[in-house]
């Protein structure tokens, strides 16, 4: 199972293929290399790698997911533009298989969040999430693409999600354009459930 | 003298012994408290119409009525793992505590390193180690859907894990050196997963176990090795045969390692480790592991020694 890609193979990132054309590429692109983020732009030495604080804000702005749930993650760089949460700290660069969850992918105009990570991290969003009943939820978790004109919120990744055992949890992330939700959860976290 | 006959003369009730070792295995699951409570995963279950039956011994451990528990949304929320009883003792004899840096040698698919990550609250570094590649994509797609961020993953072969990825031998304040505690659960005849499946006999070999009995060694011996003094190794094997459990873990003692008393949950019975096989014989504290029949507590069969490293 690749835990790499999944998410935009299935066509529906708006950024897919455009993100090398218009960012510079980092000096290194070895797939088992890890590199902390920078804390600030003023630390940043490899051109165009985001730091800690755009991701923490992004985060924020986005949906509201307060700064200080991120206190004690590290940020990692692996390829180009693959953003990875871990909890603890470790030398930098990393060789490794894997660091923590991969949360978000940048270096793209609208950076995507992971499923895994809004499932993880989701419950604290308070912008930003589309809460489907439960014919919506079982097509979005199937990966089906739905009409949803009742949303009034932003386009683009939205947090969908519905209410299970009291209360409301993610599911995945959505893609809202156009009076349309599309379901981005990769193949290997498709399931049909009930609804 | 092939299994189940070769453990007849280890077990009490060798007929009870081979019964069970005939009847197909039922369906577990272990609640993630990274994602959920074991409240509301079971509500999520009662939800949805699916029967279970909470173990006497975990709250977090439960039996489904029937088998598979890939289709529910509590399973897809990743709020449950499926994982084998028996499986879910050698991270508790582990006992690993938030911030600390944990080995786990054998790492894939990965249910006893996710595990460890919920028992440390996900606080600290777990480093999940395997040599094989294809079974570590398993092991992080199993991570990343439970949420676990505490996990480095490497794919080395662990007799001779080298920690220089993480800054051994230099002067980076963030290097990893040694660890607080490692768990090897060793790849083995894999005799105790006959009711899951039905060849572990038929494919059985005395060369086999022989052969993998010098792995587990040299696996066992770099996690002594690795782990500082006052730190916990734990060995454990889903196999009967005494030359890949009380012999590997003997060989491995003497000078800076010793056993250590660890009892499973009330009301999960096991037998104590053995001290004579066939010709050989095993140090005394080889009483202290434990050994888990299928017909004690209706699971697969289990080996587990928890051992303290001393120098
Ligand atoms: C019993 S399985 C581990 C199960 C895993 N701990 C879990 O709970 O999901 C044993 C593992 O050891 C791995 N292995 C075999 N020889 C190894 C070696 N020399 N170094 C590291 N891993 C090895 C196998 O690839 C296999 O995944």
């Amino acid at each position: 199972m690749s835990d790499d890609g999944t998410d935009s193979s299935d066509g529906t990132d708006p950024d897919a293929g455009s993100a090398a054309a218009s960012d510079a590429d980092p000096p290194e692109n070895d797939s088992h290399r890890f590199d902390r983020l920078p804390a600030t732009a003023g630390d940043r030495v490899v051109p165009g790698r985001p730091t800690r604080n755009e991701v923490i804000e992004w985060w924020d702005d986005r949906y509201g997911i307060p700064p200080s749930t991120w206190e004690s993650h590290t940020f990692w760089e692996r390829g180009n533009g693959k953003l990875w949460a871990f909890a603890g700290d470790v030398v930098s660069p990393v060789d490794a298989e894997g660091l923590g969850l991969r949360i978000l992918r940048t270096r793209q105009e609208h950076w995507k969040p992971s499923t895994n990570a809004v499932q993880r991290f989701g419950p604290e969003a308070t912008r930003n999430v589309v809460t489907l009943d439960g014919e919506e939820a079982a097509r979005f978790a199937r990966g089906d693409d739905q009409d949803l004109p009742r949303w009034d919120g932003d386009w683009g990744y939205v947090i969908a999600a519905h209410d299970i055992a009291g209360g409301v949890e993610p599911i995945g992330v959505g893609l809202y354009l156009h009076g349309e939700l599309r379901s981005t959860v990769p193949k290997g976290r498709r399931e049909d459930l009930r609804s | 003298m092939q299994p189940p006959q070769r453990y007849a003369s280890l077990v009490e009730d060798p007929d009870a012994f081979r019964a069970a070792c005939g009847r197909p295995l039922p369906s577990v699951v272990r609640v993630n408290t990274l994602k959920t409570s074991v409240k509301r995963a079971r509500e999520a279950l009662d939800a949805e119409g699916v029967g279970y039956e909470p173990t006497d011994w975990h709250p977090g451990v439960l039996k489904l009525d029937e088998r598979g528990p890939g289709t529910s949304w509590p399973y897809f929320h990743g709020w449950l793992h499926g994982q084998e009883e028996v499986s879910t003792l050698p991270a508790l004899a582990l006992d690993p505590q938030p911030g600390e840096v944990v080995w786990d040698a054998c790492a894939a698919p990965g249910s006893k390193a996710t595990q460890i990550a919920a028992l440390m609250d996900d606080e600290g570094v777990v480093i999940g180690n395997d040599n094989n590649l294809g079974r570590l994509s398993a092991l992080r797609h199993n991570a990343e859907r439970l949420g676990v961020t505490n996990l480095a993953v490497t794919n080395q072969d662990a007799r001779n894990f080298s920690l220089k990825p993480f800054g051994d031998r230099t002067r980076d304040e963030r290097r990893i050196e040694e660890f607080d505690r490692a768990l090897v659960d060793a790849p083995c005849s894999c005799e105790g997963t006959i009711r899951k499946n039905p060849d572990a006999f038929e494919e059985w070999s005395l060369s086999h176990v022989e052969g993998v009995a010098g792995v587990q060694k040299g696996i066992l011996r770099r996690a002594v090795d690795a782990t500082r003094p006052g730190g916990t190794v734990v060995y454990a094997t889903c196999t009967f045969a005494p030359e890949e459990n009380e012999a590997v873990v003997d060989h491995v003692l003497g000078g800076d390692c010793e056993l250590r008393e660890w009892e499973p949950p009330e009301g999960f019975d096991t037998d104590p480790g053995i001290t004579e096989w066939q010709s050989e014989t095993y140090d005394s504290s080889l009483e202290l592991a434990h050994r888990v029949y299928p017909h004690r507590n209706d699971t697969g069969g289990f080996f587990c020694a928890k051992l303290e490293v001393t120098a």
